[in-house]
C-alpha cells in the first residue's frame, strides 16, 4: 500500500478499532452494550451492518485507488474521436454492481430486520406482560406511575429484572422521546397519544436513558435511571412507594413542612399524605429515596438538595421551578424535612 | 491544451452589433436592474456565501460549547436559536441557494447554448425574494428572537404556548418568503432546460449537469408547496387561533412531522442532486472520458428525486406508526439505494477506465465519492427499522447526514467553485494550495464527523446543549470540534486561494481543461451574450466535438445564426431539441427589486400582527406587477 492510501485508510481502521474496543465497557447509555433481548438483538444486527458497511467501502476507496493508480495515462484531447475506453466493462460494473449487487444486499437486510429482528422489539399487547409502568414525559423530567398501585415517583423507573414489562409513554406538554439504549429502541411520548415499548433486564442493575426528542430549553437536562431490581425487592419497593409520606419527625423537620406546605412548593409539588397536591414538578412523596434530582442533573446528597432548592435556576436555567427567597435556616429546615420523606 | 481559433475578423461586425444589444448598465444599477444570468448567479454566490460563513460560525460556537461537558460558552436558549439557524442557513439560505442560484443560474444557460435563462427578470426576482427572506431571518437573530425549535421545528413545541416569542413566527414567514424565491427559481429552470437548449440538443444530448438541475428543480416545485402549507398552518396556530396542530381540539402534532419530511425528505436529494451534477461534469474533464452508462445515469439522477418523495416516515419511526406503515417506507428506502449505487458505479468506472488528471477539482470529487459512499452506507442502514428507532435523535444521525450534506453536497460545490473559476473570472487558480485546501478540508471534516456515529452509539442524544462527563463521550467530543476548526483552516485556505489567485494568477484561455460542454466554447469570461453564434449540437460533449464547432465558427463569418436584430435567443422543441422559433428576451428591469421590497414590507407587516398594512402592501405588490408587465415602449 502506498503512502495515499496509507493516509486515507489508517485513521479509519484505528477508528474501528476504537469502536470495537468501546462496545465492550458498558457506560449506563451504550447502545453497543446490550442487557436485554432487545438490545441485544439491535446490536447484532449493528455489527452485520457495519461489517458490510466496510467491505462496500472498501470497494469504492480500492476503485478511487485503481483510478489513481492510473492517472494521467492519455494525455489532453484522446476523447477527441468519442472513444469510450473499457466501455463494456464499465457496464458490467454498473449493473452489477450497482443494480444486482444493492438488491441482493438491501433485500437480505430488509427480509431480516424489518420482517425478523423488528417482532422483538415490537412492544407486547398490554395482556402479554404481568407489570405495565406508565411514563409520562414533561419539560423537563418524567413522571413514573404504576397502574393499580398509588405508586408515584419521577426520573428513576423501579422494574423487577428478567422480567418483561410494558411501558407506556406518552407527552403532557410537548414531544419527548423515552429511550433506553441499553434495554431497547426509542419511543416518542406525544401529547394525546399513548406509545408503548417492552423493557426486559437480563439482570439486576442500573440502566440511564434521556429524552432524545428536542423538548426545549432543558432536552439536555431530561436523563432517567431505570432500576432492575431484583423481583423480591422491587415487590417490597413498590409496596413502599405506594405509602403516604412518612410525617416529619423533628421540630426542624416540622418547620420544614411548615415552610413546603405554606410557601410556593405545595402548589407545585405533590406530598400524599398531606395537603400538597400540585401537578408542575415531580411527586415528592418518597423523594429521598431517590438517587437523583432534577431529571438526573444533581445528585441527592445533601449539599446539591441544598443547592438545588437555594437556586434551581443555576442548575438548570430556564426550568419550572421559581426563586423561593428562602432564607438559609428555612432552606436547611426544608432540607431536612424533604430528607426525611423516606 | 486544444487550439483556439479566435472569432475571425470576418464576423466582427455581428460581434459588435451582439455586444450593443447586450450591453449592460454600469454601475451599482446596473446590478440592481440585471437580468443577465451570469450577474445573477454572482449575486448568489456571494450572498449565498455570507449566509455559509454565518452557518459555519453558528455551528463553530455549537461545537466550542460542546468541545468539554459542562461548558458554559452560550446559555441554553443561545445553543438553540444557533442549532436552528445553523439547519435553516445552511439548508435554506446556502446549499439550495448555492447550487441553484448560484451554480445553476451561472451555467445552464452556458451548457445548454443559450444566451440567458427563459424568464429573466423572474430571475433576477428570485435572486432579491431570496436576499429580502435571508435578511428577513437573520434580524431574528440580532434581536434575540432566532427560530429555536429546530429547522424541523416540531409543533407543540413550536406552538404559541410553549414558545411565546416571535422565534417561530420569524421561522415561519421566512421559510415561505424564501421558498417564493426557490419556486421561481425551479421553476424557471425547468422551462429553461426544456425549451432553451441550442438546437439539436435532444433531451439525450443533454448534460448530466442539466438532469441533477431538472431533476432538483422538479423536487422543488413539488416539495415546497407542502412546506409552505404547513408552514400557514402553523403560523394560523399561532396567530390566529386555528387547531391544525393542537391535541386538545382535534388536531394532531403528527400532521406537522408527516407535511413537514413530505418536504423534508426529498430536500436532501435536492441538497445533493445539483452535486451530483457537479460531479458529473468535473468527471469526464478530468478523465478525458465520456462519462460511462450515460443513459442510466441520467434516469437515476431523476430517479433518487422521485423515490425521494415516497420515504418521508423513516424520519418518525420511533412516533408510534403501525408497523406495516413503516415497513412500506422501509422498502422504499430501500429503493432509493439503487439509483445511488449506479451513479458511484458510473463514477468510479469513468475514473478508472478514463485518464485521471488529479487536479484540485477532481481530488474534491474522489473526496465527495468517498463521503456519500461513507454517509450512503450508514443510511443503508436506517432501513433497519429496528436500528433506526435505536439510534434516530443522536449524534449517529448527525454523523450520517454530515457525511451526506457536507461530504456530498459541500464538496462538490468546493469542486466545482475550482472548476469553473478559470470561466468565471478568467484566471487560473493556484494548483498546490488549491490540493492542500483540499487534503486539510478532508482530514477535517471526517474528524469532525467520524466520531459522531461512535459517540451516537454510546448513547449521546442530539439537539443537548451539554452533557455529563463520564459517559465515554467526552474525548470523542473533542476530537469532534478539532476538526472543526481544522475544518475551517482548510476552507480558508480555499477561499484566500481563489482570492490571491484571482488578482495574481495567471490569465486562463477560453478551455484550460479541454472539458466536454459548451461553456468551455466561449471566452473566459462569457461575454453578456455568451455565445457570437448559436451552437449546434449533435452530443452530451459538445467542446469534443472539433467539426461542429469549426462549422459554428464558419456560421460567425456569415452571420448565420447570430441572432443579433435583439434581445434574441432560439427556442426548441422540448424533448429532440430542433429548432422552433426566435424569442424576444426582455431588457433590464428595476422592477424585480421593488417587488421584492414589497413582498418583505408584507411580510414585516404580517410579522407584528398588522394584517391591514400587510393587505395593502399586497396592493403595493400587486401595482408592481401590473407596472411590470406594462409593455414598453420599443426603441
Amino acid at each position: 500500500m502506498t503512502g495515499r492510501a496509507a493516509r486515507r485508510t489508517g485513521p479509519l481502521i484505528f477508528l474501528l478499532a476504537a469502536v470495537l474496543l468501546l462496545a465492550g465497557c458498558g457506560n449506563g447509555q451504550n447502545a453497543l452494550a446490550p442487557a436485554s433481548h432487545q438490545s441485544r438483538d439491535i446490536a447484532d444486527l449493528f455489527w452485520w451492518m457495519m461489517g458490510g458497511a466496510w467491505i462496500g467501502l472498501a470497494i469504492v476507496v480500492a476503485l478511487l485507488f485503481w483510478s489513481w493508480k492510473r492517472r494521467n495515462r492519455r494525455g489532453l484531447g484522446s476523447d477527441r474521436a468519442g472513444e469510450k475506453p473499457g466501455e463494456r466493462a464499465s457496464w458490467y460494473v454498473v449493473v452489477a454492481a450497482g443494480i444486482a449487487m444493492p438488491i441482493v444486499v438491501v433485500a437480505t437486510l430488509f427480509v431480516i430486520s424489518d420482517i425478523f429482528v423488528i417482532q422483538t422489539t415490537q412492544a407486547p399487547a398490554s395482556a402479554a406482560t404481568k407489570l405495565t409502568v406508565q411514563v409520562i414525559g414533561h419539560q423537563w423530567w418524567w413522571e413514573i406511575r404504576y397502574p393499580g398501585t398509588r405508586a408515584v415517583t419521577a426520573n428513576e423507573i423501579h422494574i423487577p429484572a428478567r422480567t418483561p414489562v410494558r411501558v407506556e409513554v406518552r407527552g403532557a406538554d410537548v414531544i419527548h422521546s423515552f429511550w433506553v439504549p441499553e434495554l431497547n429502541r426509542k419511543i416518542d411520548a406525544i401529547p394525546g397519544r399513548t406509545n408503548s415499548i417492552v423493557l426486559d433486564a437480563d439482570e439486576a442493575g442500573r440502566y440511564r436513558g434521556q429524552c432524545a426528542e428536542f423538548c426545549g430549553l432543558q432536552h439536555a437536562h431530561m436523563g432517567f435511571y431505570v432500576f432492575a431490581d431484583p423481583p423480591a425487592r422491587f415487590r417490597s419497593w413498590l409496596a413502599h412507594e405506594a405509602t403516604p409520606a412518612a410525617p416529619p419527625s423533628s421540630a426542624l423537620e416540622r418547620t420544614g413542612q411548615r415552610l413546603f406546605m405554606g410557601g410556593a412548593c405545595s402548589s407545585c409539588h405533590t406530598i400524599r399524605g398531606t395537603n400538597a397536591q400540585g401537578y408542575v414538578g415531580p411527586d415528592l412523596t418518597h423523594v429521598a429515596d431517590r438517587t437523583t434530582l432534577a431529571a438526573l442533573t444533581l445528585s441527592n446528597r445533601r449539599s446539591d438538595l441544598a443547592g438545588w432548592i437555594g437556586n434551581a435556576q443555576h442548575y438548570k436555567p430556564g426550568n419550572q421551578m421559581p426563586d423561593l427567597n428562602l432564607t438559609a435556616s428555612g432552606r436547611q429546615a426544608l432540607v431536612a424535612y424533604l430528607e426525611g420523606l423516606r | 491544451m486544444a487550439v483556439v481559433v479566435p472569432p475571425r475578423p470576418a464576423g466582427a461586425e455581428y460581434v459588435e452589433r451582439l455586444e450593443r444589444q447586450w450591453a449592460s448598465r454600469p454601475g451599482v444599477l446596473g446590478w440592481l436592474t440585471t437580468t443577465d444570468h451570469k450577474r445573477i448567479g454572482l449575486l448568489y454566490f456571494w450572498t449565498t456565501l455570507a449566509f455559509f460563513g454565518a452557518g459555519g460560525v453558528e455551528a463553530l460556537i455549537m461545537r466550542t460549547q460542546l468541545s468539554t461537558p459542562n461548558e458554559h460558552v452560550v446559555s441554553p436558549g443561545t445553543y438553540d436559536e444557533l442549532f436552528s439557524m445553523h439547519g435553516i442557513t445552511m439548508i435554506f439560505f446556502f446549499i439550495i441557494p448555492m447550487t441553484t442560484g448560484a451554480f445553476g443560474n451561472y451555467l445552464i444557460p452556458l451548457m445548454i447554448g443559450a444566451r440567458d435563462m427563459a424568464f429573466p427578470r423572474m430571475n433576477a426576482l428570485s435572486y432579491w425574494i431570496f436576499l429580502a427572506s435571508g435578511l428577513f431571518i437573520y434580524t431574528s437573530l440580532f434581536m434575540g428572537m432566532a427560530p429555536n425549535a429546530g429547522w424541523f421545528d416540531y409543533v407543540p413545541l413550536a406552538s404559541r404556548q410553549f414558545d411565546p416569542g416571535r422565534n417561530i413566527d420569524f421561522y415561519c414567514l421566512g421559510i415561505i418568503f424564501n421558498s417564493i424565491a426557490s419556486t421561481l427559481t425551479a421553476g424557471q429552470f425547468i422551462v429553461t432546460i426544456f425549451k432553451s437548449r441550442a438546437p439539436g440538443m435532444s433531451l439525450n444530448r443533454m448534460p448530466l449537469f442539466c438532469f441533477a438541475f431538472l431533476a432538483a428543480s422538479l423536487g422543488l416545485l413539488f416539495a415546497l408547496p407542502v412546506l409552505s402549507a404547513n408552514t400557514i398552518f402553523l403560523f394560523l396556530d399561532r396567530n390566529i387561533g386555528t387547531h391544525f396542530f393542537d391535541p386538545a381540539r382535534g388536531g394532531s402534532p403528527l400532521l406537522w412531522q408527516h407535511l413537514f419530511w413530505i418536504f423534508g425528505h426529498p430536500e436532501v436529494y435536492i441538497l445533493i442532486v445539483p452535486a451530483f451534477g457537479i460531479a458529473t461534469s468535473i468527471i469526464p474533464a478530468f478523465t478525458q472520458r465520456r462519462l460511462t452508462a450515460f443513459p442510466l445515469v441520467a434516469i437515476a439522477e431523476l430517479l433518487v428525486v422521485f423515490i425521494g418523495f415516497g420515504v418521508w416516515a423513516h424520519h418518525m419511526f420511533a412516533t408510534g406508526m403501525p408497523t406495516i406503515s413503516m415497513v412500506f417506507f422501509a422498502a422504499a428506502t430501500a429503493m432509493v439505494v439503487i439509483p445511488s449505487t449506479i451513479q458511484v458505479f458510473a463514477w468510479c468506472m469513468s475514473m478508472v477506465t478514463g485518464s485521471a488528471r488529479f487536479r484540485t477539482p477532481l481530488l474534491f470529487i474522489a473526496g465527495f465519492i468517498f463521503m456519500f459512499v461513507t454517509g450512503g452506507l450508514t443510511g443503508i442502514m436506517f432501513l433497519a427499522i429496528p436500528f433506526d428507532q435505536q439510534v434516530t435523535d443522536t449524534y449517529f444521525i448527525i454523523a450520517h447526514f454530515h457525511y451526506i450534506i457536507f461530504g456530498a453536497a459541500v464538496f462538490p460545490i468546493f469542486g466545482g467553485m475550482y472548476f469553473w473559476f478559470p470561466k468565471v473570472t478568467g484566471r487560473m487558480y493556484f494548483e498546490r494550495p488549491g490540493q492542500i485546501s483540499f487534503w486539510i478540508i478532508f482530514v477535517g471534516t471526517n474528524l469532525l464527523f467520524f466520531p459522531m456515529h461512535i459517540v451516537g452509539l454510546l448513547g449521546m442524544t442530539r439537539r443537548v446543549y451539554t452533557y455529563p462527563g463520564g459517559l465515554g463521550w467526552t474525548a470523542f467530543n473533542f476530537a469532534e470540534t478539532v476538526g472543526g476548526f481544522i475544518t475551517l483552516v482548510g476552507i480558508l485556505l480555499l477561499f484566500g486561494n481563489l482570492v490571491v489567485s484571482y488578482f495574481r494568477a495567471p490569465r486562463a484561455d477560453q478551455d484550460p481543461w479541454h472539458g466536454p460542454t459548451l461553456e468551455w466554447t466561449t471566452t473566459s469570461p462569457p461575454p453578456e451574450y455568451n455565445f457570437a453564434v448559436v451552437p449546434t449540437v449533435t452530443s452530451p460533449y459538445p467542446n469534443w466535438d472539433d467539426a461542429d464547432r469549426e462549422r459554428d465558427r464558419a456560421k460567425l463569418a456569415r452571420g448565420v445564426l447570430v441572432l443579433d436584430e435583439g434581445h434574441e435567443q432560439p427556442a426548441v422543441t422540448p424533448v429532440d431539441g430542433r429548432f422552433a422559433e426566435i424569442v424576444e428576451m426582455p431588457n433590464e428591469s428595476p422592477w424585480p427589486v421593488v417587488l421584492a421590497i414589497s413582498l418583505a414590507l408584507v411580510f414585516t407587516m404580517l410579522l407584528i400582527e398588522k394584517y391591514v398594512i400587510a393587505g395593502l402592501m399586497g396592493i403595493l405588490c400587486l401595482i408592481t406587477l401590473l407596472a411590470w408587465s406594462w409593455k414598453e415602449p420599443q426603441e
